[in-house]
């Protein structure tokens, strides 16, 4: 027999994970982005070296596991003197992981810009910062900003795995529930469910910020 | 002395020699029409005239200015030469009026006022006075190379380099373009023209120069050449387009 309300007496557990994912997501998905811009530009336009050592990284993160970084960060740096805590650890770990492959998807981005783009910045006496900021990067980010959403919300599901560090998540929530009350299908179930809603609600705002920022083609 | 000076310059891609020693002086207020087949050089040659190309030998100076790639040396010479492309290159996220402030506001550090009005006044001359709101994606190919006309006006060059800018457009929307054209050489504006409309070249330039191989072939008055070409290339070119 199926007892959903075995989870209520947890109500509020389950609610403390939710907002510590929340919160560990927001804060990683604006500095990854944030992080990701600033790689991007300068795996693309920078210097040969700075170009390799942001690809290196790139790299480097893309082709390890998640959980890896995730206990190399928390585990592994403590011994050369890095003590963080859980949710420290986590958090980094996440930025570092998005910042890594948001920065692959908003090069091609500015990869895909026009050269007559820079050209008619050129031509107009603009500097290549202000043709940078003022010219190609929006449509750049348009073209990818479907990719970028999406990876954005894989992160944050990937969150999941913070749970291993005893960050005390949605996740963490879910275990620690259904240990005491031995429902995990309970409680598995509607964690799964929290997740999709909070996938939802991420896409919907990705939208709507999409809309302000790409208002030209809402022009149609 | 000329606005415009180019002495002897060469410009290699790799091993292939495009342009091969051409010298070419204009006057302020002179409409130049550059003709030739493609791959002559034509386009090379207007597009090192700004600096968006290098050349290895000889010089070029605008207004007395040095032409190089540097970027400082480049945004110099932004403020004296205007450039037009055939693919328009309207920044897209930008309203019509965003595109034409942008540079007077960020490089000549106008107020947005004052680089309002300019916008206003050359979106007039182009005859778009009622698109300043509007989205580039929404107006036609003609609307757009007038915009873009407009935004190089708004920076108020010394000379207008124009590389193939009907090409790109539906044969009902070139008329449009070469009135504006045609009002600008009226009032003064010096023009160099990368083309293909011959008989604008004919009817509104001063001096055509017929590129062949790199080189600069024939030159002169422009309804002499085309009435008289002294070069079978010219003869054949001329025949061949007309």
């Amino acid at each position: 027999m199926l007892d959903f309300a075995a989870l209520l007496p947890y109500s509020h557990v389950f609610i403390h994970g939710l907002i510590t994912t929340v919160e560990i997501s927001l804060l990683a998905t604006v500095l990854g982005l944030v992080l990701g811009v600033t790689f991007a530009v300068a795996r693309q336009y920078g210097a040969t070296w700075l170009s390799r050592v942001v690809n290196v990284y790139v790299e480097l993160i893309r082709n390890t596991p998640f959980i890896v970084q995730l206990f190399f960060i928390f585990f592994g740096l403590p011994s050369i003197g890095f003590k963080l805590s859980a949710w420290e650890a986590g958090t980094i770990a996440m930025v570092v992981n998005l910042a890594a492959y948001s920065t692959e998807i908003i090069r091609a981005g500015l990869a895909s810009t026009p050269k007559g783009q820079w050209e008619a910045g050129k031509v107009l006496g603009l500097s290549f910062k202000q043709t940078l900021f003022r010219v190609v990067i929006i449509p750049a980010i348009e073209k990818i900003y479907p990719a970028l959403t999406s990876q954005c919300i894989i992160v944050m599901l990937g969150s999941a795995v913070l749970s291993q560090i005893s960050v005390q998540d949605l996740t963490y929530a879910a275990n620690f529930v259904q240990s005491r009350n031995f429902r995990s299908f309970e409680s598995y179930l509607v964690t799964a469910f929290l997740y999709l809603f909070l996938a939802i609600l991420m896409r919907k705002a990705f939208n709507l910020i999409g809309k302000r920022l790409f208002s030209y083609r809402a022009e149609r | 002395m000329s606005l415009v000076n180019i002495h002897e310059v060469h410009k290699y891609y790799g091993d292939l020699h495009v342009l091969k020693g051409i010298n070419l002086n204009i006057k302020a207020g002179e409409v130049i029409s550059i003709i030739g087949r493609s791959g002559s050089g034509k386009s090379t040659l207007l597009r090192c005239m700004n600096g968006l190309e290098k050349y290895q030998k000889g010089g070029i100076t605008v207004d007395g200015k040095e032409v190089t790639t540097e970027e400082i040396q480049v945004r110099i010479l932004a403020r004296s030469v205007g450039m037009i492309f055939q693919s328009f290159n309207l920044f897209p996220h930008l309203t019509v009026g965003e595109n034409i402030m942008l540079a007077p506001t960020i490089v000549l550090k106008k107020s947005k006022q004052e680089a309002q009005e300019t916008a206003k006044a050359m979106l007039d001359k182009v005859g778009l006075a009622d698109k300043f709101d509007s989205f580039p994606e929404k107006l036609s190919g003609g609307q757009q190379q007038r915009v873009a006309i407009a935004r190089a006006l708004a920076m108020n060059p010394k000379v207008l380099l124009c590389d193939e800018i009907t090409s790109a457009l539906d044969p009902e929307l070139v008329g449009d373009v070469l009135k504006v054209l045609e009002q600008l050489a009226k009032e003064g504006m010096t023009l160099v023209l990368v083309t293909h409309e011959m008989n604008f070249a004919r009817d509104v330039g001063d001096r055509v120069v017929f590129m062949h191989q790199g080189k600069v072939w024939e030159e002169g008055p422009a309804k002499e050449v085309f009435a008289n070409p002294q070069t079978d290339e010219l003869k054949n070119f001329v025949n061949s387009v007309l």
